[in-house]
This record gives structure tokens, C-alpha cells and sequence, in this order.
């Protein structure tokens, strides 16, 4: 099967994850509040205080330096490439190439890395406190996501994200392998909760600085690097997203369009799911993290036992 | 070229020698001892060069007056990949001395380290080139004492003395496992020339298991690396970023040295070095994580590279067998691992270096606010740390990305068929990412607490940038981290012959699946150029953000302290409290004691508490060992008595033996 990219197709859904995907956290806050039996949120509102953000001057620290401003760069540089080597509804993506996968995911951890230096940087407890559970969370989670996308990459003999997830299609799950893709997925979606600071792993929404992780880190950002970052955020949301529905929705159709239509379909439907858990669950104690994050682990190592049936 | 690889040695000794003569000023004994080492440094890289750009491997034999070997060096690739960050390394090095030793003025000995400095850097070389039993024992002990007196160079502190005694101990116990390895070697012809060699059936496994912990101990495998965590934080700066980066891997290379004298690589081989490399790796830098002193904690480090290093050969042991790339991607990605590492972590030694200079502490929690006093040093330490992290753009990414790519080739080519390099990908994959998460953890402790927030004790205050001397080396290397991180295709090309000699059968190791082997090049190329547009679009970035908020307010405010007014320097999170989840969750492992506890009575008073976290090795093995051994030879004691009639009575008993044997 060739994979050959529709580069308009690419840009378009580029295009589109750079204009949508604030409409995720909407999608997710108007869910919460029916739940709550409120009316919530105009959906526009994440683009509003975007454009305030965007608009306004900065408060710096004292103590910080040039670290502190670097960070929401690295952030959203690293995220915008993450975002062009994640393809979308069975298309290539803008780059693709061997094993792309690893520099994804460094490309994310060279953005978290610079974020948690950045919140260091402000010499405040509560930002190094948030950067201490951060560091440690996301160590923990890299394992699961690249093993868990070995396993997709065993089911699909491919190294690149765009192939692997072109090849994801109807006829894979005649491979015996094919049931190790529920475990990954479940542990995919543990792993979008935790690097997107959501519930219940993280409460985007609580305003005790001594329970948070993310939004704790970002507490002297302010003006356009806070602005980056929200964007970042979403960004991130649209990304690792991706990663989950790709798994979630592997039927392609023949028209490429259409296909592009599903899939931003499904990341919505993902958003709405997100509000669902967010109003249904509380968040976990932080010492609960690492055993919901090592149960992330072992979903998505699982593929290993098919491959051991066959040595067998 | 051999009159030229000669002069190396000549000029190395003589510029050592010069620093040995009582000069009026201390300055010139460093010129000598640091220019003149990368003086003769770089006569030495001529012929190395010359071997890694294609020349044919240089080769000298002479007869010398001894009974046993010869004078056998022979430079061919594998010496000189591994020559490279030796030579170039130890010159950086030296001129980085000039400017770290001028802390210790006229203090008697300087001239004495300077003259050790060059020894242990020809005795590095040497070791590399030796192509002989004897020599090769010779080189090494002359690298090993070497570096023992610039280990005990402060040697009126107790703790520097016992550091050295514990890496005098640990040396020589790994090298009595190389005179076992090399008589066996030689068991078959009587030469101890290494191209006389030959494995006598059977033995393979002997010989493969002596080397692993003869050249282990060296290297500081995860359970023979008690002596690193000792002797770093005891020697002098540059030193320590030369044993660190350099010395550690000649243990590597007499690995690597003895598996391309094996004419067939068992399987189980490269299980063991998978397992010693994820022990290696996960031990190393859950220790270097727990860790105040901030050298003992760039040891620990070393400890888990030397892992990443480990994962790779394993994997590229395994491949072997199964005619796959995967043999070739492993292989090239712990030969790339070597030099990288002798970079960024000779770098965070020398950075380590001038932060203790500044600050005379190796405390990193003592530390803080360094950023803004020390601009250069915090800007290649933040380089380095990036690199060791194996984060892109550095050239750390590139050797983990090669290990990476062998596994997940392990995985796809050998998944329908459930062959075992899918189970060894598995392994190395999940070790890799867990090593590169914790190291992130570990190396945003280091750089935040020392170098962000504000300082924690006065004596910060005073800090000041490191001198030009100290600096420009670092720098240098820094900029070959973001170099060769963006040029891995060309490192790539390098590295393809030596890795291809190592094995006997070498060119098999690409495989037949050529394709695999293309696509992994593209990925090195493709990757480099992804970089490039990353960089790019964060300048772009930082473009539109300038013109962006150009003729806004942009004002200065305390940090947000959630409105306590009078927040101090002691509030910031310290390192202890950043790794704090992580060591309570590893506690079983780690075991840190902790000493005095928080008063949280009413009216509270001055408290204090620390904790300290000792080896698990040295703790739970090596001291229980040898105070055993000590106890035990106690009882020998009894007949030493000091009595001269019962030692003629020794004599006598002893000639009567002998007589009773001769006729026997």
C-alpha cells in the first residue's frame, strides 16, 4: 500500500487544527456545565481570552531571567512540530518520514523540559513544586507511550506515525494482534489525561495552588507567554488527541475529505468524552498518579504476550 | 604517520615534564601543562584522523628487552574513533586546568598534577593503540595510577583519601580479571600479540564474562561502579571530566576490543549486556537523582550512560545473529553514545567545575540564582544538560535515537516470527524511556535549583563568572552538542566502518534488508533537517512576540507567592524536595537515611535535618565484604607473632617441604 501525502489535504487539516482546537476546551467546559445544569460558556469564549491575552503587555518576576521567557517559545515551537508530523484521517501528515515517532515524542519532551525550567525559574515553592510532580508524572508516562506506539508499530510494520496510522484500517483487525489495540488505546487516553492536565489526574480548574500540577507551573506567566501557552495547550489537546482517535476510529473511507471530516469528528466526540470523565470522576490523590500511570504502563506493554504466543 | 603518532607521546611527556620544573609563577606551569598537552593533543589527532577519514591503520612493531610481549601499537579504526574524544577531550581539558588550578595559586603540587594530567591522557592512548597483552596491562596501569594521584591531589582531606583508596581497590580488582582474560587468550599460541589471539573452543564464554567484569569495573557497570561516585567529587574539576568522560570508556573500548577478537558472538552475550544496561541505566540515574553533591550526582550519571552505551551493544550483539540492521543500528548507536557523552558530560564537569570555584560548595542545594552571575557557565550547562537528557536538537538525541531504532526494528522485523530481538527491543525501548524521563527529572533539578530562582546562602552572592581560560573550552564543547545533533548523517558516515570492523563478519551486520538500513540513514538525515525548521520557527516565534508586544507595558513584580508578603530565598523548593515523589516511591531502592526530624510542637525551635543517601553497593555488598575479609586474615595475625625463634622454625619447615616436594 502506497502513502502517498495530499499535501492541500495536509495543509487544510493543519489549517484546521490551528484554528479548532480551541474549540476542544469549549467543547469540554459546555459538557461540564450540563452536566452541572448550567448553560456554560459562549463556544467562542477560549478565542476571546486568547485574543485579550494575545493583546496585553507582561509582568515578569525579579527573579526571572531569560529561562522564563524562552519557555512558552519552546512550548509552542515544539508543539506546532509535534502538530506537523501527527497525520489526520488516514493522511499523511506534513512530515513524515522512518521512525518520526521518536522525535514526536522528544519534541514534546524537549517543550516540557523547558516549561519546567521555566517555572523554576520564578525561585517560587508553589512552581517548583508543580514542576517536581510534572517532571516525575511525565517520566513515568514516557514509557507507556512509546511502547505502547512500539505495538502499534509491531501491528503495522511501519516506524512512521503516518504510516502506522494509515495502515490502521478494517482489514488489520484480522491480525491476532488486533486486540492489543484496546489495551494501548485505554492506556493512550491515560496518558492524553495526564499531559493535557486534566481530571483526574490534574484539575485544570482548582484554584488551591498546593493540588496543582500544570496550571500551577504557569502562575507567573503572564501577557503573550500566557497566551502561547494557553494556545499550546489546545494545541496539545488537538495532538495527543489525535494519537487516542486514530486508534479509536481506524475505518477509512475513499474519499480523503470525508475521512478529514471523521476524524476532527471523533476529536470532538473525545472532547465531549473528556467533559464526561471531568464531571463524573474527582481527581485522584497525587500519591495515586504514579499507580494509575504504571497501570497506563502495563495496558500498553500488554502486546507483548500476542508476540510471545507466536514464539511459542 | 608513526613518527607522528611518536612525537604525541614525546610532546605529551615533555609538556608534562616542563610543568614539573619549579617555575617562578604557578601561570607557567598550566601553559605547559595545558597548552602544551593540546599542543601535543593535536599532533596526536593527526593520525587519527587520518584512520577514521579512510587511510589504511597504522601499524608499528618493535622488540623491547622484556621476556614477555613486544611493542605491538596498532592505530585502526576502532582505536581511533575511541581516540578521538580521548585526544581532543584531555587537550579541552588542560586549557580549562589553566584556568581552574590558578584557584590554588603557588600551592605546592600543582606541578605534580600537570605532569599526572598528561600521563593519564598518553596513558589513555596508549591504552588504545596497544596491540599487545603486556603493553595493553602496561598502558592501563599507567592510566589507572595516573589518575589515582590527580584523584588524590587534595589528599590532606580524609575524604579524599578514602576516595582514592576505594578506587585504588576497585581498579586493581578489575584488573587482576584482565591478566586472567589475557592468559587465556594466549593459552593457545604463547604470544600475547593480539593478532595471534585465538579463542580455544570452549572458552568463549570465559573469556567474554572475565572482560565484562574486568573492563566493568573500568567502565562502572551498576554494581561495580562504587569507586566513581568516590573518586569524581574528590578530583580536581577538569580531571573528573576527563575519567568521566573519557577514562570510563576505555573500559568500553577493551569491551568492544575483545568481542571483535571472538570469532563467533554467542546470543546470551548481548542479554547480559542488556541487563547490565538497564540495571546500569535505571540504577544509575535513580542514585544520581538522590544525590546533594552535584559531582557525585554527574558520577551516577555516568553510571546510566555507560547503561545507554550497554543497551546498544546488547542490542547489537542480538541482531548479530539474526543477520538484521538491527546489529548495525545498535552497535552504531552506542559507538556514538562514546563520544557524545565524553562531550556533554565533560561539559556539566567543567561547568560543575566553575560553579564550585564560585561558590565553594558542592551543595547543589546551597545553591541558586546562579543564572544571572554566571551567564556563560549556566548557558553550556543548560546546552549539556539538554543533551544528556537525549533531547533534540543535541547530539544526545541522535545516539538514543539510533539505540531506539534497533529496537523498534527488533520489534517490526521480528514480531510475526516472535524471534528474540523483538523481546530485546521490548526491554530497551521501555528502559530507554524510562532512563530519558528520570534524566529530564534529574538535570531540571540540577540547572533549576542551581542556576534559577535566587541564591539560598550568601556565599552566592559573592559569585562570579568563571575566567575566559575555563569558559572557552566548555563553550567549544557545547557548540559541537547542537552540532552534532544537527549533523548526525555525517557522524553516521563515520561511524559505519568502525562499527562494521568490529565484528569479523562485520559487513554481514547490515543485514540483508539493505532498505531498513537506508531508511534509518534518511531518518538521521530527515531528523537533522526537522531540527533545522524547528529552530527556525522558534526564531520565528521570538520575532513575531518582539514585534508583537513591542510598545507594551512590560513591568518587574516580586514572583506570586500567593500573597505572603515576605517570602525568603529559604521558601524556594530545594533539590531534595523537587525529587522528593520519586525517592519515596524508589525508598525501597534508594533506602535515605534522614537525621533529626521536624519539630511540630507549638512553639517550634531551630531544627535541623539531613539526609544522605550511601551506595546500595558499597553498603549492602562491598563493606560487608571486606570487613569480613579483614576479619577473616585477622586470624592469620596469630602467626606473625614477632618471636624470631618460631619464623626459623617457619624456615626450617619450609625448606623441609621443599625438600620432601623435589623428591616427591
Amino acid at each position: 500500500m502506497e502513502f502517498r501525502m495530499n499535501a492541500p489535504l495536509a495543509l487544510t487539516g493543519l489549517a484546521a487544527a490551528l484554528i479548532l482546537s480551541p474549540l476542544l476546551r469549549s467543547i469540554i467546559n459546555r459538557t461540564k456545565a450540563r452536566f452541572a445544569g448550567r448553560q456554560g460558556q459562549v463556544m467562542l469564549q477560549p478565542y476571546f481570552e486568547l485574543h485579550k491575552l494575545f493583546q496585553k503587555g507582561s509582568v515578569y518576576s525579579h527573579t526571572s531571567t531569560w529561562i522564563f521567557r524562552a519557555g512558552p517559545v519552546v512550548e509552542i515551537t515544539t508543539v506546532l512540530a509535534a502538530l506537523c508530523m501527527i497525520p489526520l484521517g488516514g493522511n499523511p501528515a506534513l512530515i513524515h518520514f522512518n521512525g518520526d515517532l521518536l522525535l514526536f515524542v522528544y519534541l514534546l519532551g524537549m517543550g516540557r523540559f523547558c516549561t519546567i525550567l521555566a517555572a523554576m525559574d520564578t525561585g517560587s515553592s508553589f512552581e517548583g513544586m508543580g514542576a517536581s510532580r510534572e517532571a516525575f508524572f511525565s517520566a513515568l508516562a514516557e514509557p507507556s507511550l512509546l511502547i505502547g506506539l512500539g505495538g502499534i508499530a509491531a501491528l503495522t510494520h511501519s516506524l512512521s506515525l503516518s504510516e502506522m496510522y494509515g495502515r490502521l484500517n478494517i482489514g488489520i483487525l484480522e491480525s491476532p494482534m488486533a486486540p492489543a489495540l484496546v489495551f494501548i488505546l485505554f492506556a493512550f487516553l491515560i496518558i492524553f489525561l495526564t499531559e493535557n492536565a486534566r481530571i483526574p489526574v490534574d484539575d485544570p480548574s482548582t484554584h488551591l495552588e498546593l493540588t496543582m500540577i500544570h496550571e500551577v507551573m504557569i502562575l507567573d506567566h503572564s501577557g503573550f507567554d500566557l497566551g502561547l501557552i494557553e494556545y499550546a495547550g489546545s494545541l496539545k489537546l488537538w495532538v495527543l488527541g489525535l494519537l487516542l482517535t486514530g486508534l479509536i476510529l481506524p475505518l477509512h473511507t475513499h474519499s480523503a475529505e470525508l475521512n478529514l471530516v471523521l476524524a476532527i469528528g471523533a476529536l470532538f466526540l473525545l472532547a465531549v468524552c473528556v467533559g464526561v470523565i471531568e464531571s463524573t470522576m474527582a481527581r485522584f490523590k497525587l500519591i495515586r498518579i504514579p499507580q494509575l500511570l504504571v497501570i497506563a504502563f502495563v495496558l500498553a506493554a500488554l502486546w507483548i504476550i500476542w508476540i510471545a504466543r507466536y514464539s511459542a | 604517520m608513526h613518527a607522528v603518532l611518536v612525537s604525541y607521546f614525546i610532546l605529551s611527556l615533555l609538556a608534562g615534564l616542563l610543568a614539573l620544573f619549579p617555575w617562578p609563577a604557578a601561570r607557567i606551569r598550566g601553559y605547559f601543562g595545558g597548552m602544551g598537552g593540546a599542543l601535543a593533543a593535536l599532533v596526536g589527532l593527526i593520525p587519527v584522523i587520518a584512520v577514521l577519514g579512510g587511510g589504511s591503520p597504522i601499524d608499528m612493531q618493535m622488540s623491547w628487552g622484556l621476556p614477555l610481549g613486544s611493542l605491538h601499537v596498532r592505530l585502526d579504526l576502532l582505536s581511533a574513533w575511541f581516540a578521538l574524544p580521548v585526544l581532543f577531550v584531555s587537550a579541552l581539558g588542560g586549557i580549562y586546568g589553566m584556568g581552574y588550578m590558578q584557584h590554588y595559586g603557588e600551592r605546592s603540587g600543582v606541578g605534580v598534577n600537570w605532569f599526572f594530567y598528561q600521563l593519564l591522557a598518553s596513558g589513555m592512548f596508549l591504552v588504545l593503540i596497544s596491540f599487545d597483552g603486556v603493553l595493553f596491562l602496561i598502558a592501563w596501569e599507567i592510566m589507572s595510577f595516573a589518575a589515582w594521584f590527580l584523584v588524590m591531589f587534595d589528599h590532606e582531606q580524609g575524604t579524599v583519601q578514602k576516595a582514592g583508596w576505594i578506587y585504588l581497590a576497585a581498579t586493581h580488582l578489575g584488573t587482576a580479571f584482565l591478566f586472567a582474560l589475557f592468559i587465556l587468550f594466549a593459552d593457545k599460541t604463547g604470544s600475547l600479540d593480539f593478532s595471534t589471539f585465538a579463542v580455544a573452543t570452549g572458552s568463549a564464554n570465559i573469556l567474554f564474562l572475565l572482560a565484562v567484569v574486568g573492563f566493568g569495573a573500568k567502565a562502572g557497570f551498576f554494581g561495580l561502579h562504587v569507586w566513581l561516585p568516590e573518586a569524581h567529587p574528590a578530583a580536581p574539576s577538569h580531571v573528573s571530566g576527563v575519567m568521566s568522560g573519557v577514562m570510563i570508556k576505555t573500559g568500553i573500548y577493551g569491551l568492544i576490543r575483545v568481542l571483535t577478537l571472538c570469532p563467533v558472538w554467542e546470543d546470551w552475550w548481548g542479554w547480559l549486556l542488556i541487563v547490565i544496561g538497564i540495571c546500569s541505566g535505571l540504577g544509575g540515574i535513580i542514585f544520581a537523582l538522590v544525590q546533594h553533591d552535584i559531582k557525585r550526582l554527574l558520577a551516577y550519571s555516568s553510571v546510566e550512560n555507560i547503561g545507554i552505551i550497554c543497551l546498544g551493544l546488547g542490542m547489537g550483539i542480538l541482531g548479530m545473529k539474526y543477520q538484521s540492521p538491527i546489529a548495525f543500528l545498535g552497535m552504531a548507536g552506542a559507538m556514538l553514545h562514546v563520544l557524545n557523552h565524553a562531550i556533554f558530560k565533560t561539559t556539566l564537569f567543567m561547568g560543575a567545575g566553575a560553579i564550585v570555584n564560585a561558590t565553594g560548595t558542592r551543595q547543589i542545594d546551597l545553591m541558586g540564582g546562579l543564572q544571572k552571575k554566571m551567564p556563560g557557565t549556566a548557558l553550556v550547562f543548560l546546552i549539556a544538560a539538554a543533551a544528556i537528557c537525549g533531547l533534540p536538537p543535541f547530539n544526545g538525541f541522535v545516539s538514543e535515537l539510533l539505540i531506539y531504532l534497533a529496537s523498534y526494528h527488533g520489534i517490526i522485523d521480528h514480531a510475526s516470527s516472535g524471534a528474540y530481538p523483538a523481546f530485546g527491543g521490548f526491554a530497551v525501548i521501555i528502559s530507554l524511556a524510562l532512563i530519558g524521563g528520570l534524566a529530564a527529572l534529574c538535570f531540571t533539578k540540577v540547572y533549576g535549583v542551581i542556576f534559577l530562582g535566587t541564591a539560598r546562602d550568601n556565599r552566592d552572592v559573592h559569585a562570579h563568572e568563571a575566567p575566559r581560560t575555563m569558559l572557552f573550552p566548555m563553550l567549544i564543547l557545547a557548540l559541537l552538542c547542537l552540532a552534532i545533533g544537527l549533523n548526525g548523517y555525517l557522524l553516521l558516515h563515520i561511524v559505519g566502518p568502525v562499527v562494521t570492523g568490529i565484528h569479523p563478519q562485520g559487513s554481514s551486520m547490515t543485514g540483508a534488508n539493505m532498505t531498513a538500513l537506508t531508511q534509518a540513514w534518511q531518518t538521521i538525515g530527515s531528523i537533522s533537517l526537522v531540527c533545522c525548521g524547528v529552530i527556525a520557527l522558534a526564531a520565528l516565534i521570538v520575532l513575531i512576540k518582539f514585534l508583537a508586544v513591542r510598545n507594551r507595558t512590560i513591568c518587574q513584580e516580586p514572583t506570586w507567592g500567593c500573597a505572603y508578603s515576605r517570602p525568603t530565598a529559604k521558601l524556594q523548593y530545594t533539590g531534595t524536595s523537587f525529587v522528593e515523589p520519586l525517592a519515596s516511591a524508589f525508598a525501597s531502592l534508594v533506602r535515605t537515611r534522614s537525621k533529626g526530624d521536624v519539630d511540630s510542637s507549638y512553639f517550634p525551635q531551630p531544627e535541623s535535618m539531613s539526609t544522605n543517601t550511601p551506595d546500595l553497593f558499597m553498603n549492602g555488598v562491598y563493606l560487608p565484604l571486606f570487613s569480613g575479609c579483614s576479619a577473616l586474615f585477622a586470624h592469620l595475625r596469630r602467626i606473625q607473632n614477632g618471636r624470631i625463634h618460631v619464623y626459623i622454625l617457619y624456615i626450617i619447615l619450609a625448606l623441609c617441604g621443599i625438600i620432601v616436594w623435589s623428591f616427591a
